[in-house]
C-alpha cells in the first residue's frame, strides 16, 4: 500500500478513535457532580418518589459502564433517546434544526473563506503598508469583541436604524431560498466578521511563511514575473496551510454558531443546546454535545489528511 | 523602562482603570446595584449618564458592578488555568517520556470537544455559581496554557545551556527555576493577557446565554441579556458592555503585544 | 576594446537596522567597491561573515535580499546599467544573462515540482529554446556535472537526492539558459569535504566548458584560490585587497589577506604519549533509543593526560555520539569508560560530583549554550559556587582571574551573552569549563561556527591554557587543518567505526587506508592548482586499479 494511504487510514482511525473518547468525556462530563443528576435536576424540593422516577427513567440504578454503552449502542444506531423535558425523540426534534444550523454555516463559510483568502492575499501584497495595517487593526478589535455583541451592534445599526434585513432570522420550509437568504443575511453577516479575522491573520502568516522560502527567491531570481512567483512556486506549497486555516476556521464557526442563533432566535441546533441546557435536559445536551464535537473532530482530521496530502516528502517517498 | 511605545501606555491606562474601577466599585459607583430609582430604560439624562435599564435601575452603577464581577471572575479562572497549565506543562516538559505522553493525550482530548460545548455540557448538571464557573473556566482553558507552556519548555529544554546545567550535576528545582523559567516567563506573561482576554469574553458569553452569573449580580454578559429586547425598540443599552468589553480587550491585547515584542527584541541581535 | 561582461563602479549599499528601543536608522553595508570582470573569467569574492559579498554579488542582478537598497554606483552588464532597468528589463536580466546558484540547493530548490521542470523553467520562460531542447541540454549538464542517471534525474523531487546533487542540480540550473555570467554564492559550504571536491571539480569543469563568466563567493580563501582568475578580499563591506589569484595567494600586500593566507597553518608539536590515560573507551557501543541501529561499533580510544586526541570525520560519523557516551548522556549497550584510573557510571545520574566536575563540555554554538539570562558573571562563577562553596568577593575574584585567563578582563563581568561577539562567546564557555579545574574537556566543533580568524584566535587560546592547567582536550572536528593545528593523537571515524587511530604523525604519515586517504586529499590548499593535481592523481590511480 502507498504510504500516503497508510497515514490517511491511520489518521482517519485516529479520529474514530478520538471521537469515541470523547462521547466518554461528554458522557462522563454529566456525572462529575458529586452529588446526584436527578436531584440537581428536580431541585431540593423534590419528593422522593418523584427522584425515584426520575433516576429510573435516566438509568441511574446501573452501573455508568453499563449505561454508557447503552447510550453508545443507541447512538450508533441513530437512537439519541428520549428529551426528559418534553418526552420527544430526539433524534427526530434535531434532525430539521441540524440541516438548519448547517445551512447557516455553510453560507457563513461560503462568503468568508474567500473573502479572508483574498483579504490575506491583499495584507501580504501591500505588507506593512496601509491596507495592512488597517486588516490588522480590523483584526484586533473584533477578536476583542464577543460574537453576541458583533450581532447586537450590527442588529441595531442595520436592521433597526438602517431597517434592511429583519432582527429576528424565523425560517421556514415555505420559504424560497432567495427568502431564507435574505432572513439568514445578518447572522451570516456577523460569522463572517467573527471568523474573517482569524482567517486572514493565519492565512496572511501562511502565505508570507511561503515566500520568504529560499526558493522563492530562486523563482524570482529566474526573471520570472510575480504571477508565475505566486502561482507556480508559492502556491503548491501554500495549498496545505491554507486549507488548514480554513479548517480550524469552520471549526470555530461551530461554536460561534450557538451563540450566534441565541442572538438572531435561529431555530438550529445552538439554540436548542442553549435551552435545554438551562432545563437540565441532560439526554439532550449528551446528543448535542456530541454532534458538536463529531463535527469538530471531523474538520480536524479533513485538515490534517489535506495536509498528508499536499506533503511532496510523503507523495513521492524515497 | 525607557522607550514604552505610545500604544502600550494607552493600554496600561485603561487595563488599570477598568481594574481600579473594579476594586472601587461600591465607593464610585452612584446608586444600589439593584436600587430601582427611574423609568424603564430611561435616555441618558445628568442622574443616570448611561440611563436606565429594563426594569429601572441605574446602568452606570449595573456597569461598574458588573465589570467588578465579569473582571473577578476572569482573573480569577485566568490564575487557575495559568498556576494548573504550566506547573503540568513544564513537569510535561522536564520529566519526559511516558508521563509526558499521558499528559499531552489526555489534553488533546480534552482540546478535541470545542470549549464552550464542553463548558455547557458540564454546566447543565451543576449548580451555576461563581465558585464553579471559575473552576470550569479556568481547568477548561489550562489545556491552551499546558499546550504554550510545554512546547516553550521543551525548546529550553534542549538548549545545550540546559544540558550544560545537567553535565555540572544541577538538580532538577535549579534546572526549572534558574535555567527554564527565566527564559519562559516573557512569552507567558503575553500569553496570560490572550488569556485574560479570552475569559473575560466566555464569562459573558456564558451569561448572555443565561448560564454564567444569575441575577440579580451583574456581569457584562448579564447586561447585554436584560437589555437586549430594547435593541428592537432602538434603545441601545444592551450595546454599552459591547463598549466595555472591546475597550478592555483591546487595552489588554495591547499590553501583550508590547511584552511579546519587549521579548523578542531581547532574543535577537546584540544589545550593544 | 568592448565593455567588459560586468563592471560596478563605486558601488554603495544600504540596510535598515532595527536596533531595540531605538527608532530605527541607516546603515551602510557595502561602500567603494569597483571591480571588472571580462567575458570567460571567474572572479572569487571572499571575506569573513558580515563582509557583504553576497550582497555585493547580488548586485550583479540588481537584487537585494530583505530590505537592502543598492543607494550608489553603476552596474554595468555589457555597457548598460541594470540599476536604472524597470521592471521587464530586470526579468529579461535575471535567468537569462546572469544566473544564480544559492549556498543551500535543499532550501533553494521549490520542494512541490520535479527538478526538470525547475532547472528549464528560466531558459523556457525566456523563450531561449524549446522544451524539448532545454530538456535536453539539462541531461548534457546532468552528464557534465557529474549526476547518476542523468536521462532520468530530472524526473526526481528535490527531496529525493542527495545533498550534494542537488547542489550540482543547482548549478545545473544556473547554466541551463546559457548565461554570460553566473553567481556562485558559497555554493559547496554546506557539504562535506570529501563531498565539496568532487561538486568544486564538477563547477569548474562546467565553467571552463561553457566560457560563462563567474563571481564566486565564499569564505575560504583556499576553494576560491582553485576556481577564480581574480579575486577581491572583502571585510565589513569594504576592499581591502583586489588582484590576480595569483599575486593574493603567493604576494599579499595586506596584513589582513596575509592573515587570512596563513590562517589553519598554527603548527603544533606533538606530545609523546606518555601511557598515562586520563580517559579511556574500551569497546564501546552505541545507540539511540528506539532505534534499530548501532551508532557506534567497538569504539576503543585512549586519551593521555594533559594531551589532545582529535576525533575527526564527517556528519554521521559518530563522532558526537561517542562525546555523548562519554560525558554520560548516553550510556553504551556495550563497552565501558574509565577516568582517571576509575570506571565511570554509564549514565550521568550515576556519576559523582567529583567525575561531573573533572569532565567538563564545551559546545559548537556558544549562543545557545549560555542561558541569556545569565550575565557573564553568573554563568562562569556558578561552577565556582557549586564545585567549590565559593561566594561573594572570593567568588568574584576567581571569575575576574577565569576572565584574565580567556584575554576579557574583569569588564566583560556584568554583560549579558547577547553583548558578545561570536568568538568573546566561546571564550566564555571556556572559561565556564576550566572554573571547574577539569582534568579533561570535551571540545565538540568548538571552533566551526567561527569566522576562520576567530576561530584560530580560539586554537591559538586553548593551546596556551593546556600548558598551564595541563588539561586534556578531546577534540571534537570535521577539519583536518583544526586537527594539525591542535591534535596530539588523532581518531579518524567513518560510519561509526574508528578506521585509524595513533599519534598525530603516523596518522598523517603514508601509507594510508582508502578513508583517510579520500579525507586527506579533499581538504583544500591554500595554493592554484591544487585540484587539478588532486583530480589527476585520483583519475591516475583508479586506472591503475
Amino acid at each position: 500500500m502507498h504510504p500516503v494511504l497508510i497515514l490517511v487510514v491511520q489518521r482517519i482511525a485516529l479520529g474514530l478513535l478520538l471521537l469515541v473518547a470523547a462521547s466518554i468525556l461528554i458522557f462522563a462530563g454529566t456525572m462529575i457532580l458529586p452529588g446526584d443528576v436527578a436531584q440537581s435536576i428536580l431541585g431540593q424540593s423534590a419528593t422522593p418518589e418523584a427522584l425515584a422516577n426520575l433516576r429510573a427513567e435516566l438509568g441511574l440504578n446501573e452501573p455508568p459502564v453499563t449505561r454508557y454503552f447503552n447510550w453508545l449502542f443507541g447512538v450508533v444506531q441513530g437512537d439519541l433517546g428520549t428529551a426528559l423535558t418534553n418526552g420527544q425523540d430526539i433524534a427526530t426534534s434535531m434532525g430539521r434544526r441540524l440541516s438548519n444550523t448547517l445551512f447557516l454555516a455553510f453560507w457563513a463559510a461560503a462568503v468568508a473563506v474567500p473573502l479572508a483568502i483574498f483579504l490575506g492575499l491583499v495584507a501580504v501584497l501591500y505588507r506593512d503598508r496601509w491596507p495592512d495595517k488597517l486588516i490588522s487593526g480590523v483584526t484586533l478589535a473584533s477578536i476583542s469583541i464577543p460574537e453576541f455583541l458583533i450581532g447586537y451592534v450590527l442588529m441595531y445599526f442595520v436592521a433597526v436604524q438602517l431597517g434592511w434585513f429583519s432582527t429576528v432570522a424565523m425560517i421556514s420550509d415555505s420559504m424560497s431560498l432567495l427568502e431564507k437568504l435574505s432572513v439568514i443575511a445578518l447572522p451570516v453577516a456577523v460569522l463572517t466578521l467573527v471568523v474573517l479575522a482569524h482567517m486572514m491573520r493565519m492565512t496572511r502568516a501562511a502565505i508570507l511563511n511561503v515566500m520568504q522560502s529560499a526558493y522563492i527567491e530562486t523563482a524570482e531570481l529566474k526573471g520570472l514575473s510575480a504571477f508565475t512567483v505566486i502561482f507556480r512556486h508559492a502556491f503548491p506549497n501554500a495549498i496545505a496551510p491554507i486549507v488548514n486555516v480554513v479548517m480550524i476556521n469552520l471549526a470555530y464557526l461551530v461554536v460561534g454558531v450557538v451563540v450566534i442563533e441565541v442572538v438572531f432566535v435561529y431555530p438550529g441546533m445552538g439554540q436548542y443546546l442553549v435551552d435545554h441546557v438551562s432545563k437540565r435536559d441532560v439526554p439532550v445536551v449528551q446528543a448535542c454535545g456530541l454532534v458538536f464535537a463529531a463535527v469538530y473532530i471531523g474538520l480536524n482530521m479533513v485538515a490534517d489528511i489535506v495536509s498528508i496530502l499536499a506533503n511532496p516528502r510523503l507523495r513521492h517517498p524515497k | 523602562m525607557r522607550g514604552i511605545p505610545v500604544s502600550a501606555l494607552i493600554g496600561l491606562f485603561f487595563t488599570g482603570l477598568y481594574f481600579l474601577g473594579a476594586i472601587f466599585a461600591p465607593f464610585i459607583a452612584p446608586y444600589g446595584l439593584s436600587e430601582i430609582v427611574g423609568d424603564v430604560w430611561e435616555p441618558s439624562s445628568s442622574r443616570h449618564l448611561l440611563g436606565t435599564d429594563s426594569i429601572g435601575r441605574d446602568l452606570l452603577t449595573r456597569m461598574i458592578y458588573g465589570g467588578r464581577t465579569t473582571i473577578f471572575i476572569a482573573t480569577m479562572a485566568t490564575i487557575l488555568s495559568f498556576v494548573t497549565g504550566s506547573v503540568l506543562g513544564f513537569l510535561a516538559a522536564v520529566l519526559g517520556g511516558w508521563m509526558d505522553q499521558l499528559m499531552s493525550r489526555l489534553i488533546d482530548l480534552l482540546m478535541s470537544i470545542p470549549t464552550l460545548i464542553f463548558a455547557l455540557v458540564v454546566l447543565s448538571v451543576m449548580p451555576v455559581t461563581v465558585p464553579v464557573l471559575i473552576v470550569v473556566m479556568g481547568l477548561l482553558d489550562s489545556t491552551r496554557v499546558y499546550r504554550l507552556a510545554r512546547a516553550v519548555a521543551v525548546d529550553i529544554n534542549v538548549m545545550d545551556f540546559v544540558e550544560a546545567a545537567r553535565l555540572r550535576g544541577e538538580g532538577r528545582g535549579w534546572i526549572i527555576f534558574r535555567e527554564i523559567l527565566p527564559n519562559a516567563l516573557s512569552p507567558l506573561v503575553a500569553e496570560m493577557g490572550l488569556r485574560f482576554i479570552f475569559a473575560v469574553l466566555f464569562v459573558s458569553t456564558l451569561s448572555f446565554l443565561g448560564l454564567g452569573v444569575q441575577p440579580p449580580a451583574a456581569d457584562w454578559g448579564g447586561i447585554v441579556k436584560e437589555n437586549k429586547d430594547g435593541i428592537v425598540y432602538g434603545i441601545p443599552a444592551a450595546l454599552v458592555p459591547a463598549f466595555a468589553i472591546a475597550t478592555l480587550a483591546i487595552s489588554v491585547n495591547l499590553v501583550a503585544d508590547w511584552i511579546l515584542n519587549r521579548t523578542t527584541s531581547l532574543k535577537g541581535g546584540r544589545g550593544g | 576594446m568592448a565593455d567588459p561582461l560586468l563592471k560596478v563602479t563605486d558601488l554603495k549599499i544600504e540596510a535598515t537596522a532595527y536596533p531595540p528601543g531605538e527608532p530605527p536608522q541607516d546603515i551602510t553595508i557595502v561602500e567603494d567597491i569597483s571591480f571588472a570582470l571580462e567575458k570567460g573569467r571567474v572572479l572569487g569574492l571572499i571575506g569573513e561573515s558580515g563582509a557583504g559579498k553576497s550582497t555585493i554579488g547580488l548586485s550583479a542582478m540588481a537584487y537585494g535580499r530583505g530590505g537592502v537598497r543598492i543607494t550608489g554606483g553603476e552596474v554595468l552588464v555589457n555597457g548598460r546599467d541594470i540599476l536604472k532597468l524597470g521592471v521587464s528589463g530586470l526579468k529579461r536580466l535575471r535567468g537569462a544573462e546572469v544566473t544564480y546558484v544559492a549556498q543551500s540547493a535543499a532550501a533553494a530548490f521549490n520542494p512541490a515540482r520535479k527538478i526538470m521542470e525547475q532547472v528549464t523553467e528560466a531558459t523556457l520562460a525566456h523563450g531561449r529554446t524549446s522544451k524539448r531542447k532545454a530538456a535536453a541540454r539539462a541531461v548534457s549538464l546532468f552528464a557534465k556535472l557529474g549526476l547518476p542517471d542523468p536521462e532520468n534525474f530530472g524526473n526526481r523531487y528535490p527531496h529525493q537526492v542527495s545533498g550534494g546533487q542537488l547542489q550540482r542540480a543547482m548549478t545545473a540550473l544556473a547554466l541551463c539558459p546559457e548565461p554570460e555570467l553566473v553567481i556562485f554564492d558559497e555554493p559547496t559550504t554546506a557539504l562535506d569535504v570529501t563531498t565539496q571536491i568532487d561538486v568544486l571539480a564538477a563547477i569548474k569543469d562546467a565553467i571552463r566548458d561553457t566560457g560563462v563568466a563567474a563571481l564566486y563567493i565564499t569564505h575560504d580563501l583556499a576553494v576560491v584560490a582553485q576556481v577564480s582568475d581574480e579575486i577581491m578580499v572583502l571585510r565589513d563591506g569594504h576592499r581591502i585587497e583586489y588582484g590576480a589569484a595569483d599575486q593574493i595567494i603567493n604576494d599579499p600586500q595586506e596584513d589582513y589577506t596575509r592573515a587570512l593566507v596563513s590562517v589553519r597553518s598554527i603548527d603544533h608539536e606533538e606530545k609523546q604519549p606518555t601511557d598515562d590515560p586520563v580517559m579511556q573507551a574500551s569497546n564501546v557501543t552505541a545507540r539511540y533509543k528506539g532505534t534499530k541501529f548501532d551508532v557506534l561499533h567497538d569504539i576503543s580510544v585512549a586519551l593521555d593526560a594533559g594531551q589532545t586526541l582529535a576525533v575527526v570525520g564527517e556528519s554521521g560519523s559518530g563522532k558526537s555520539t561517542l562525546a555523548r557516551v562519554i560525558t554520560g548522556l548516553l550510556p553504551p549497550s556495550r563497552g565501558q569508560i574509565s577516568f582517571a584510573g576509575r570506571r565511570l557510571s554509564a549514565d550521568l545520574a550515576g556519576r559523582s560530583r567529583e567525575d561531573l566536575r573533572e569532565l567538563q563540555m564545551i559546545y559548537q554554538m556558544a549562543d545557545v549554550a549560555m542561558n541569556p539570562r545569565q550575565t557573564v558573571g553568573t554563568i562562569i562563577g556558578r561552577p565556582l559556587e557549586f564545585y567549590f562553596g565559593h561566594r561573594g568577593a572570593e567568588k568574584r575574584r576567581r571569575v575576574i582571574e577565569l576572565l584574565d585567563k580567556i584575554e576579557l578582563g574583569a569588564g566583560y563581568i556584568d554583560r549579558y551573552p547577547a553583548e558578545l561577539s561570536g568568538g568573546q562567546k566561546q571564550r566564555v564557555c571556556i572559561a565556564r569549563a576550566l572554573a571547574a579545574e577539569p582534568r579533561l574537556i570535551i571540545c565538540d566543533e568548538v571552533t566551526s561556527a567561527l569566522d576562520p580568524l576567530v576561530a584560530d584566535g580560539i586554537l591559538k587560546l586553548l593551546l596556551e591554557l593546556q600548558k598551564i592547567e595541563n588539561v586534556a582536550y578531546l577534540f571534537i572536528t570535521h577539519d583536518l587543518a583544526t586537527v594539525r593545528a591542535i591534535a596530539d593523537s588523532i581518531a579518524v571515524m567513518y560510519q561509526g567505526r574508528v578506521v585509524r587511530y595513533g599519534t598525530k604523525s603516523q596518522v598523517l604519515s603514508p601509507p594510508f587506508d582508502d578513508y583517510t586517504d579520500l579525507l586527506l586529499s579533499s581538504v583544500p590548499e591554500m595554493k592554484l592548482g591544487w585540484l587539478e593535481e588532486v583530480i589527476a592523481h585520483r583519475k591516475m590511480e583508479s586506472a591503475g586499479h
